[in-house]
């Protein structure tokens, strides 16, 4: 075992411990593997697999089903745009087309300086005050193309 | 001095935390010292980030306020910049029916003291006087009906799992609100907690269920936040825990983060995600009242029908159920969102015509450029053009013009809106968010938007195809997401044709 798929038993174990009893708790295990490391390492997955008494696809197919989960790591900062529909009635096209020129990537991308992972995602609830984006989970409201640029410039 | 600064995501998005460091800042330079709330939002989203400041008069609100203006507040208030007057007295407050939201923007979400203060649990120590009859009775009669959109009467429901044998039950609250266009959820989730958790309790208590979940989708950051620290607040009082307030009956929860499946905000898609699988739609039945969370009784209700409930239980069902039009009883949280100029969350009586929502409360749109369409009901719902601005607001009222209330999110589009674009896109969002379990779902949906491709190159052939798959999907889908997907597609269709024939037009001009 490498020392890194050490590390990984290791921390993954108390993910696990800390889970143990808990109903269904499958989605809270990825949510706090992702939350320790950013995404969800491959060899993760036959130690989750094993305690909770599934089959490692099964593991996988829980994982791949759900938006929220890497199988990679993402980018420094997480840039995320809402297409929903009220963000499309105040330009939110414009803006993530601005986003994607501006950034010289498409979406689930990141940039080549590993900086900026653009993603769309569908509401955020910010509906009234659109178009919305989360950035590093931090929301922001009417997003338009001076607002976008000054949020890639601020993170960068 | 006492001032109020949103924490609201909304008022946060909009340079709320930025204010409210500005004031503290302000007030540490004086050598003041100030007591600063971060309360819920009033609802008025334009306003945002709106600060209030307590007087002996009531409070006074001033908005929308930047860092820049927060000098001002610290002089003669009557002449700040964006003094707006008593809060209570703006139109849009005075005109509202909050039921539902009356704590929310009002109290610091996070003290249960304010909470109780303001009528708080008063609901719920009535209920702990009644057996479980006479609380599912109460719901029964109050004839609230389920809020996240199905409207299916939240009594009836209650009654199904109260008379369920089983050695365990469960409540679940659906939190998923994926609906483009609301935020009625997050904003009391993030504005008033403990009316959430008293209604899961009441619940709990009246149908013999001891543990809770919500379902919060990860989209909501201060949602989660501020729903987490509130349920450890009511653990550690004793309002959550073995026995509820001191009356020897158990309920305990927890939240639960979604992780971006728009499915799972339909209730066995739902369940089964929180059982740690796919989230996978059932087919129904056994329906979840009887078959639900682990395959015990479960009551699966939307946050707002949730709380909801605690208004009920402290001012009386024959209270709430003297609101309303026809069979939709009580007030809805109306969410007014998109191209519009006065956009928020305004609670009132169902029966408003949508033309008096659109126009007299929202003001038309933010552009300034006629309106052309209004969604109703999220991605799932109807286009509906101004000649349909005479519907009242009312679940059997949009039904019968082939559209639905939803979760009652309103997203309007000014003139330069292409419906058949919105077409193709609810076809594409359904394509990206099938569960994949029904075929009509997981096909129909990519072959619509390749049907709707085909329109938008002239070809007018397809457009009785797209109609055909429609219909398909409508009757043929297990769930809401298929099966509803043909209301945006069909409305647009009907409503705009126009939109549909571009090649064709251009052909002939």
């Amino acid at each position: 075992m490498s020392q890194t798929s050490t590390e990984i038993a290791a921390r993954v174990g108390e993910i696990l411990d800390a889970h143990e009893g808990m109903e269904g708790s499958l989605l809270p295990i990825l949510h706090a593997i992702q939350a320790a490391y950013g995404y969800v390492p491959r060899d993760a997955l036959p130690i989750i697999a094993k305690r909770l008494n599934l089959t490692r696809a099964e593991v996988h197919g829980v994982m791949s089903f759900y938006h929220d989960f890497r199988e990679d790591p993402a980018g420094k900062h997480v840039l995320k745009l809402c297409r929903a529909e009220a963000c499309q009635a105040m330009g939110g096209d414009r803006v993530a087309q601005h986003a994607q020129n501006r950034l010289g990537i498409d979406w689930h991308q990141t940039t080549k300086d590993g900086q900026i992972t653009l993603e769309p995602v569908f509401c955020l609830g910010l509906c009234a005050c659109a178009p919305a984006a989360l950035v590093d989970g931090k929301v922001v409201g009417r997003v338009d193309e001076a607002r976008l640029d000054a949020i890639i410039e601020g993170v960068r | 001095m006492k001032l109020y600064v949103p924490r609201d995501a909304a008022a946060r998005g909009l340079g709320a935390d930025e204010v409210a460091a500005a004031i503290l800042a302000e007030a540490a330079k004086r050598g003041l010292t100030v007591d600063l709330v971060r309360n819920g939002s009033r609802g008025m989203v334009w306003l945002e980030p709106l600060v209030e400041v307590a007087t002996d008069a009531g409070r006074l609100a001033f908005g929308p306020m930047t860092v820049a203006d927060v000098p001002a507040l610290f002089a003669d208030l009557a002449a700040h910049p964006k003094a707006l007057g008593l809060t209570e007295a703006l139109p849009w407050m005075a005109k509202q029916t909050r039921l539902t939201f009356a704590r929310v923007g009002v109290i610091d979400p996070l003290s249960l003291a304010d909470y109780e203060s303001h009528g708080g649990l008063a609901g719920l120590r009535r209920a702990l006087g009644m057996d479980s009859a006479a609380i599912v009775a109460e719901v029964t009669e109050s004839g609230l009906r389920g809020r996240g959109g199905a409207g299916f009467p939240t009594g009836i429901k209650w009654k199904t799992v109260a008379e369920a044998k089983a050695d365990r039950k469960y409540i679940v609250c659906n939190a998923d609100e994926g609906d483009s266009g609301t935020f009625a959820d997050r904003m009391l989730m993030e504005g008033d907690p403990f009316t959430l958790i008293e209604g899961m309790v009441i619940a709990g208590i009246g149908t013999g269920a001891t543990k809770g979940f919500v379902y919060l989708r990860s989209e909501y950051p201060d949602a989660i936040e501020v729903m987490t620290a509130a349920v450890d607040i009511a653990r550690k009082s004793g309002l959550l825990g073995a026995s509820v307030l001191g009356s020897g009956k158990a309920f305990d929860m927890e939240i639960r983060t979604g992780a971006g499946a728009y499915v799972c905000g339909e209730e066995t898609s739902l369940l089964n995600s929180l059982e740690g699988k796919r989230g996978i739609v059932r087919a129904k039945p056994p329906l979840p009242a009887l078959q639900g969370f682990m395959g015990k009784p479960t009551v699966v209700n939307n946050v707002i029908s949730l709380a909801t409930i605690p208004v009920i239980f402290e001012r009386g069902a024959a209270f709430y159920k003297d609101f309303g039009l026809g069979r939709s009883r009580g007030t809805i949280p109306l969410q007014i969102a998109g191209n519009v100029k006065f956009g928020g969350l305004f609670e009132v009586a169902f029966g408003l015509t949508l033309g008096e929502i659109v126009d007299h409360i929202g003001g038309g749109t933010a552009t300034g450029r006629p309106v052309k369409a209004v969604q109703v009901g999220g991605p799932l719902g109807a286009y509906f053009p101004r000649a349909l601005f005479d519907t009242p607001f009312g679940y059997e009222e949009f039904g019968a013009k082939e559209g639905l209330i939803g979760h009652a999110g309103l997203v309007i589009f000014d003139e330069t809106a292409d419906m058949l674009k919105q077409a193709r896109f609810a076809m594409e969002f359904c394509a990206i968010e099938s569960c994949g379990k029904c075929t009509p779902c997981r096909i129909g949906a990519v072959r619509g938007v390749e049907t709707v491709d085909r329109i938008a190159k002239g070809d007018a052939d397809a457009i009785p195809l797209l109609t055909d798959l429609c219909s398909t999907m409508k009757s043929g889908s297990l769930c809401a997401l298929g099966g509803f997907t043909p209301y945006p597609v069909m409305s647009a269709l009907t409503h705009f044709p126009d939109d549909f024939a571009p090649a064709m037009k251009e052909a002939a001009e």
